[in-house]
């Protein structure tokens, strides 16, 4: 009698020690066929995290478009010319409120004199103010009406907290040992795994398909390699890690490469890696040797943008609000804006 | 009741055992010293040795911790030879196979050379242990079902890292020794190669698995029900059945019609363990060498039900990837 009472209070203790784990149920939504276990899991725990990210700055509200063009009222406006003054300088505010919060307009300015170029922060600006013009007027297939403003990706920081640099994958420590492989690394680009950590020079930067399937059951001419698998295995890793999604949110898994059998979110996704590969390589890498030495990486290389830098860990960057309303004049791209500083032209 | 089948609750511990007499050669080989604990005792018989290693044990663990070593320092190396990080990351820490671009031949050290190395040195260490495996169980006068039992797991084992590889023709294709990466690897060969899951042999060997498992938790439960009656004592009821085992099938027989027998049991559980490798390698050897994907060819042979397509397609189609400008070219 005695040890089934000593059973009976360890059995007790254990429940009171397992009760005290208890998290908040996961909210789970069924996102394809039932049997295919498409479910969207989401950890409401881990959600409330990220909803003070996710909160939109105050609203401007729409400043007149009507008054004297701002090309006119200050001197060397590149890209915001067609601005009317009121556009401008709420715009020139606002920005300075999502990226230099405290530095002010002294982050990219010579306060004493405005129109002066001597700072290199005010080179990028330009350039990435074309850049959101760009993504919002030619990459629908991706940002939707929704669209892009700086504080999508910036979010009150100088660089967008989710960048990354190129890293030289045959990092080893000795002649022969310590090989890395570009793997075996507890990297959160890849959500931990010990896969290829940085698979974007290879799929955001250069144009490679991230396919590795064959069509035919016979092997076919299908040469793709497992190490390549793991580059794509890495990169969907990244995907899922920055969306806070699993891989049915876009993939049947039981045919990971069947688009027939996919989410429309999948086809989203992909237009979202061709839009990565323009943003990087028109835009980005078109301000490599503007930038000072202690924002490069390690390889000598600029901050590049993946799904991290918008996405941010939800599915939609910022709930899938839109802040485009107050800033029209950020959702398409102008044919006589210039395209770059070292390439101004008089059109 | 203090006497329990498991967990043996009375150690009884009289004069050293040194096992049945055989030929003075191999008698010289064993381990003189026998020694008893107490906690062994709680699990298993409280008598430690007398071990037998003899010369393929002897050389089978210098090969074994050669591979071990090799893996371990190149591990070592990873994290700049700091002991800290070692313990840190060493989930993630990896020796990789080399890349595929240089096939069968043998990559340079830095590139997944010592991968090559470790895997004759590990494939050495287990085949001497199989031979060491055959050998004692052949001096002791016994069947060889141990042995043969370990040669299917080491046929997995060759299939993985010898004769896949080869047939696929490059070294890539082999498992990576470390822990997490062997994982992705797994992982990797499965969506590389359309979906494992859709492999019949790999569908045998999970039965085969799974299959262990159950008669393992019925024989165990079994024998253990019915220990009250002396049930353990299954070798000798083979002959002379007695009320346990008479018990246990009829058991058996009320709750679904049929028993295996003393004998018999052991054969079932033999044969599902064994066959579990044997059908896992046999789905291995074919993935990628005769089968590129398993999901398609598993539609061909009516094997895949069919859902609802959501009749997405593919953009690529309809639309040219971004294909950014060459370097230097405007």
């Amino acid at each position: 009698m005695k040890k089934a009472y000593l059973s009976f209070i360890v059995l007790l203790g254990a429940m009171m020690v397992l009760s005290g784990c208890e998290r908040p149920a996961f909210q789970k939504a069924q996102n394809g066929f039932r049997g295919t276990a498409m479910v969207d899991i989401q950890n409401p725990r881990i959600n409330a995290d990220k909803a003070k990210l996710n909160e939109l700055p105050p609203s401007t509200g729409l400043a007149p478009a009507e008054g004297e063009k701002a090309s006119k009222v200050y001197q060397n406006v590149k890209v915001l010319g067609n601005l009317s003054q009121a556009q401008f300088t709420t715009f020139m505010v606002t920005m300075t409120s999502w990226i230099a919060p405290n530095e002010g307009c002294a982050y990219c300015h010579n306060v004493a004199n405005f129109a002066e170029d001597s700072k290199y922060t005010k080179t990028v600006s330009r350039r990435m103010i074309q850049m959101t013009q760009n993504i919002n007027a030619n990459w629908k297939d991706h940002v939707q009406g929704t669209g892009v403003t700086c504080y999508t990706c910036h979010r009150g920081n100088h660089i967008p907290q989710n960048v990354w640099f190129k890293d030289n994958p045959q990092n080893a420590t000795g002649t022969s040992l310590g090989n890395r492989n570009g793997q075996n690394q507890a990297s959160e680009s890849v959500g931990y795994a010990s896969l290829t950590y940085e698979p974007f020079s290879k799929y955001l930067l250069a144009s490679n398909p991230a396919r590795i399937q064959g069509k035919d059951g016979l092997p076919n001419g299908n040469v793709h390699s497992l190490q390549e698998t793991e580059d794509v295995y890495g990169l969907m890793m990244h995907f899922s890690k920055s969306l806070g999604v699993n891989c049915t949110y876009c993939h049947n898994s039981r045919a990971f490469s069947d688009w027939s059998q996919s989410t429309p979110q999948r086809s989203q996704s992909w237009y979202g890696i061709q839009m990565v590969k323009d943003v990087n390589n028109t835009y980005i890498n078109s301000l490599q040797g503007v930038f000072p030495a202690h924002r490069l990486g390690k390889e000598g290389d600029i901050a590049k943008t993946n799904c991290a830098t918008c996405h941010q860990g939800v599915n939609k960057p910022l709930y899938g609000k839109s802040m485009l309303a107050d800033y029209p004049y950020l959702a398409q791209a102008y044919p006589t804006t210039v395209v770059a500083d070292k390439k101004a032209t008089t059109k | 009741m203090d006497y329990q089948n498991l967990f043996t609750q009375t150690q009884v511990i009289g004069p050293d055992n040194h096992g049945v007499p055989i030929n003075s050669y191999d008698q010289r080989e064993r381990s003189k010293g026998i020694s008893f604990n107490y906690l062994l005792g709680k699990i298993g018989n409280a008598q430690l040795g007398p071990i037998y290693l003899g010369r393929l044990g002897v050389a089978s663990i210098i090969f074994g911790v050669a591979a071990f070593v090799i893996i371990g320092f190149h591990m070592l190396a990873q994290v700049n030879w700091s002991p800290i990080q070692f313990v840190r990351q060493l989930f993630w820490l990896s020796l990789d196979a080399p890349s595929p671009k240089y096939g069968l031949r043998l990559a340079p050290l830095s590139e997944g050379g010592w991968w090559n190395i470790c895997g004759i040195f590990l494939t050495i260490s287990i085949l001497l242990w199989w031979m060491r495996t055959y050998r004692r169980a052949k001096a002791l006068g016994l069947g060889t079902h141990v042995a043969w039992a370990f040669a299917a797991a080491i046929w997995l084992f060759l299939v993985l890292g010898l004769f896949r590889p080869v047939l696929m023709g490059s070294w890539s294709e082999g498992v990576p020794f470390g822990i997490f990466s062997h994982l992705d690897w797994t992982a990797a060969l499965s969506i590389r190669y359309g979906n494992l899951f859709y492999n019949p042999f790999h569908m045998l060997s999970i039965f085969f698995l799974y299959g262990s498992v159950l008669l393992f938790g019925m024989h165990g439960a079994t024998i253990l029900a019915v220990g009250r009656y002396g049930g353990e004592r299954e070798i000798e009821q083979i002959v002379d059945r007695g009320t346990a085992s008479e018990r246990a099938a009829l058991f058996w027989r009320w709750t679904m019609g049929f028993n295996a027998t003393m004998e018999s049991i052991h054969r079932w559980a033999w044969w599902f363990a064994v066959l579990c490798p044997i059908s896992g390698g046999i789905g291995i050897l074919l993935t990628g060498t005769f089968v590129d994907n398993w999901y398609v060819w598993a539609i061909h042979h009516g094997m895949v039900p069919s859902y609802p397509l959501t009749n997405v397609i593919d953009p690529a189609i309809a639309t040219p990837p971004f294909n950014p400008p060459m370097e230097g070219v405007k």
